[in-house]
């Protein structure tokens, strides 16, 4: 494979960057997501929803894998490798977790019959923590690679840059939805 | 992205950086080298080469909607053949009329002025001019290219499926684009439309992230920022740009799908089509145009900045003087990307926006004419007294530069509410835009391209060919759209097919034949234009000396036809800014050149 490498004296990792600049785009995502939110919401004949109490669940379950990719990335640098590999595993699952319960959250709505026909208010709400979900799996499937990766024998794998940047992720997502969550509850 | 580890082992980054300075050339089959190429170099030429066939197709679909507008009434058989069932007996069908104006528009801004300006020229230049041997990441560059094509395949299909592309205009408003039943255009051309756009949003992020990444990270020693030249400052600010306002616009398109397939209201409400109430309640089409518009007005700036860098350099290198201002530069391009994001309700006067908050956008508007008139000022003093070497390149570069006087003074009109209610969707803002954007925005294409050549492909354009290429497109783009501002403050409308029943827009008929003629002279120089830039990539005149135009930016120090990697040696060391033309009594001193004891400060 063509390798063209990277200069010296360089502050932060390439990936870490472009990470960065990432989220700066997916929270524009959100921005332009919450502002129509709250465009809507002034306009005539808006009918709030009620956040679902297993949101609750969801965002606990987040807020821990937080902890758990944190303490990944440390054992990682300690080289504890049977621990990071628990670890990493735990945090993937928690955000599965996540996914579930906020699918759950979503059927519970439906239930009520907040419908994509019915409700507005719905309809944003679904699509919002919908596209966050999505985001969050998307982390879950980069946990997954880097921990396939761990496991292969064929490179051994000491770069800390991968855990690093999947834990910065991570943390975005979790910020994120915790900002939705707010944000939720403060404009019904 | 990984890749570039997989026979790497190195305990920290750091080390593995030290250690892979430089480049293996590892064995390049013809798929690696030119269809799947991580270089660069190459991505770019599939981006400018990609962005010259949709050129082609959209200019060629306005060629045929203008032949409409100059002659609603009569017949051509040939249209037929070409068109088919668009063309009935010859004469452009209503439906097709639109449909063409939309992909002309859609095409030209997002896939040409965009993907093949942008995408061509951040990825030829920065990695050349900062003094890098690629972007920070080569695959997500790649990557960057490959959904913009996926995104043209999809485009072009839709321009084949029986009910016909998307015809509702490019800004794609709702209610005509949410649903499916308002004409035929809404049909599966809107999904294949929105599909299409979705990658290339995707395309556009990928982009960007790397241009941003690269141009904060990877320049060479010495080459801090304000050494930078103003190419790099111009497309780093495109890509800032474009990732803050991309992902805007994509929400914008999640919402309109779910409105299209999925019986929510985000954009409808209280419609009534073809005799029948439809359920929607509570949405609202203006939403849409805040998401839209929010990012349309990034998205002309996306398209003028990076021409306004290439013809600050190209202005400078053939005046033979430093620019003028160069930190007045940078500053003003930092004010427009701010300002770029205050202006967007400028598009929505006459929507029933709150006409206080109207005031705040006019008076944003009218700021942005500020950071405008300080770069046309500086363009000036930069070319005052030079020694003006008139090559094609510079030719169009002065073009640019008329253009966006003239199309810049039209804006103000526009920015005012007030008058705003009389011109809004006539042909004044057709004029305004085309002019200022359109047509200027080709031309710092034009122009780079033009002066890039050499280093893109060891060879020159022919010259004849150029200065025909830019005197008919010049005079060319005045007479076509210089009279549209008459017909504007008449008060005639935009996106009309057809204008028979105005009794007071009958006395345009013969001026609106003779925009349909120069219309088609300027169409066939372009033409001859691909011809030039085809038949010299092979036949052209070699390049024999290393720093043609002798200019002092750090490309003209690669090799003749750089390889992957862009250096032979060592990278490039950076010692002075880029614009120490006619210092001291020297010529020009390159970047690279360390600073004497004896020379005088700039
Ligand atoms: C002094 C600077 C400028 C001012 C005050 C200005 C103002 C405006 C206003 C108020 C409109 C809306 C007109 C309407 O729809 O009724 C408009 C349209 C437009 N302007 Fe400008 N403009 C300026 C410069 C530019 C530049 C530099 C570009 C592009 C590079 C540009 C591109 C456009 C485009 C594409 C549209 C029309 C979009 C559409 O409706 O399809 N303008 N301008
Ligand atoms: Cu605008």
């Amino acid at each position: 494979m063509e390798q063209v490498m990277t200069q010296k004296n360089q502050k932060m990792h390439p990936h870490k960057f472009t990470l960065w600049v990432a989220m700066g785009s997916i929270t524009m995502m959100f921005a332009g997501f919450t502002s129509a939110y709250i465009v809507k919401s002034n306009m005539a004949g808006w009918v709030p929803v009620q956040m679902p109490s297993i949101f609750y669940l969801s965002t606990f379950l987040i807020l821990a894998s937080s902890g758990t990719i944190y303490l990944a990335k440390k054992k990682f640098q300690e080289r504890a490798m049977a621990q990071y590999r628990v670890l990493v595993t735990v945090t993937a699952a928690l955000g599965i977790l996540f996914t579930i319960t906020q699918y759950l959250g979503f059927a519970e709505l439906w239930g009520q019959k907040v419908t994509f026909s019915e409700s507005v208010a719905g309809s944003f709400f679904y699509i919002i923590s919908g596209v966050h979900a999505l985001h969050v799996l998307g982390g879950v499937i980069a946990l997954l690679v880097i921990f396939l990766r761990a496991f292969s024998s064929k490179t051994r794998y000491y770069s800390t840059t991968p855990i690093e940047v999947a834990s910065i992720y991570w943390h975005f997502v979790d910020v994120l939805w915790l900002y939705l969550f707010v944000f939720f509850i403060l404009v019904s | 992205m990984e890749t570039t580890h997989t026979h790497v082992v190195s305990v920290s980054q750091e080390a593995h950086d030290e250690t892979h300075h430089g480049h293996h050339h590892h064995h390049e089959t013809f798929l690696t080298k030119y269809v799947f190429s991580q270089d660069h170099k190459t991505i770019a030429k599939q981006f400018l080469i990609t962005g010259m066939f949709w050129a082609l197709v959209g200019g060629l679909f306005s060629v045929i909607f203008r032949l409409q507008l100059g002659y609603p009434d009569a017949k051509f058989p040939w249209l037929e053949d070409l068109l088919g069932e668009w063309a009935k007996g010859g004469q452009l069908q209503a439906e097709a009329y639109y449909a063409l104006v939309t992909m002309h528009g859609t095409v030209l801004v997002f896939f040409v002025l965009t993907a093949g300006l942008s995408g061509t020229f951040s990825n030829f230049l920065i990695p050349l001019q900062i003094g890098a041997r690629d972007m920070a990441s080569p695959f997500l560059n790649m990557l960057s290219y490959w959904f913009f094509f996926i995104a043209s395949i999809v485009m072009l299909s839709s321009l084949f499926v029986q009910t016909g592309p998307f015809s509702g205009g490019w800004t794609a408003y709702p209610p005509l684009s949410a649903l499916g039943q308002a004409s035929p255009g809404s049909k599966v051309g809107m999904d294949l439309w929105l599909v299409s756009m979705a990658l290339f949003v995707v395309s556009s992020l990928l982009g960007g992230l790397n241009y941003i990444a690269t141009v904060l990270n990877m320049r060479t020693k010495g080459m801090s920022m304000t050494r930078m030249p103003l190419t790099i400052w111009a497309f780093f600010f495109t890509a800032v740009l474009g990732v803050l306002s991309f992902p805007v616009l994509f929400s914008g398109f999640i919402l309109l799908i779910f409105d299209r397939h999925f019986g929510t209201s985000f954009y409808l409400s209280d419609i009534y089509i073809n005799g029948q109430a439809l359920p929607n309640e509570g949405g609202s089409a203006i939403l849409y145009q805040h998401l839209f518009w929010f990012l349309g007005h990034p998205e002309v700036y996306i398209i003028l900045l990076p021409a306004m860098g290439m013809v600050s350099e190209i202005l400078s290198v053939n005046s033979r003087k430093p620019i003028f201002g160069y930190m007045a530069m940078v500053g003003s391009l930092f004010a427009i990307a701010i300002l770029a994001f205050l202006v967007w309700a400028h598009h929505m006067f006459v929507t029933g926006l709150n006409p206080f908050l109207g005031a705040f956008f006019v008076l944003l508007t009218l700021l942005i004419a500020v950071p405008s008139a300080i770069k046309v000022f500086n363009w000036l003093t930069t070319i005052w007294r030079g020694n003006l070497k008139f090559t094609p390149a510079m030719l169009f570069a002065l073009g640019f530069v008329s253009l966006f006087i003239s199309g810049g003074l039209t804006g103000i009109f526009l920015g005012n509410s007030a008058l705003d209610i009389h011109l809004h969707d006539t042909y004044f803002v057709i004029a305004h835009f085309h002019i200022v954007m359109g047509v200027a925005s080709m031309f710092g294409m034009f122009a780079g391209i033009y002066h890039w050549y050499p280093k893109m492909y060891g060879r020159y354009l022919n010259n004849t060919l150029g200065y025909v290429h830019f005197w008919v497109t010049m005079i060319g783009a005045y007479l076509i759209f210089w009279p549209m501002h008459y017909e504007g403050l008449a008060g005639m409308p935009r996106r009309y097919y057809k204008f028979d029943i105005w009794e007071s827009f009958k006395h345009f008929g013969s001026l609106n034949q003779f925009i349909s003629i120069i219309s088609i002279i300027v169409f066939l120089v372009q033409i001859l234009f691909l011809i030039n830039f085809f038949y010299s990539i092979w036949k052209g005149r070699k390049v024999t000396s290393q720093n043609p135009w002798g200019a002092n930016t750090l490309e003209w120090t690669t090799p003749i036809n750089p390889g992957h990697g862009n250096w032979e040696g060592d990278l490039p060391e950076v010692h002075r800014w880029a614009y120490d033309y006619g210092k001291d009594g020297k010529e020009f001193i390159s970047q690279t050149t360390p600073v004497a004891a004896d020379e005088s400060r700039h």
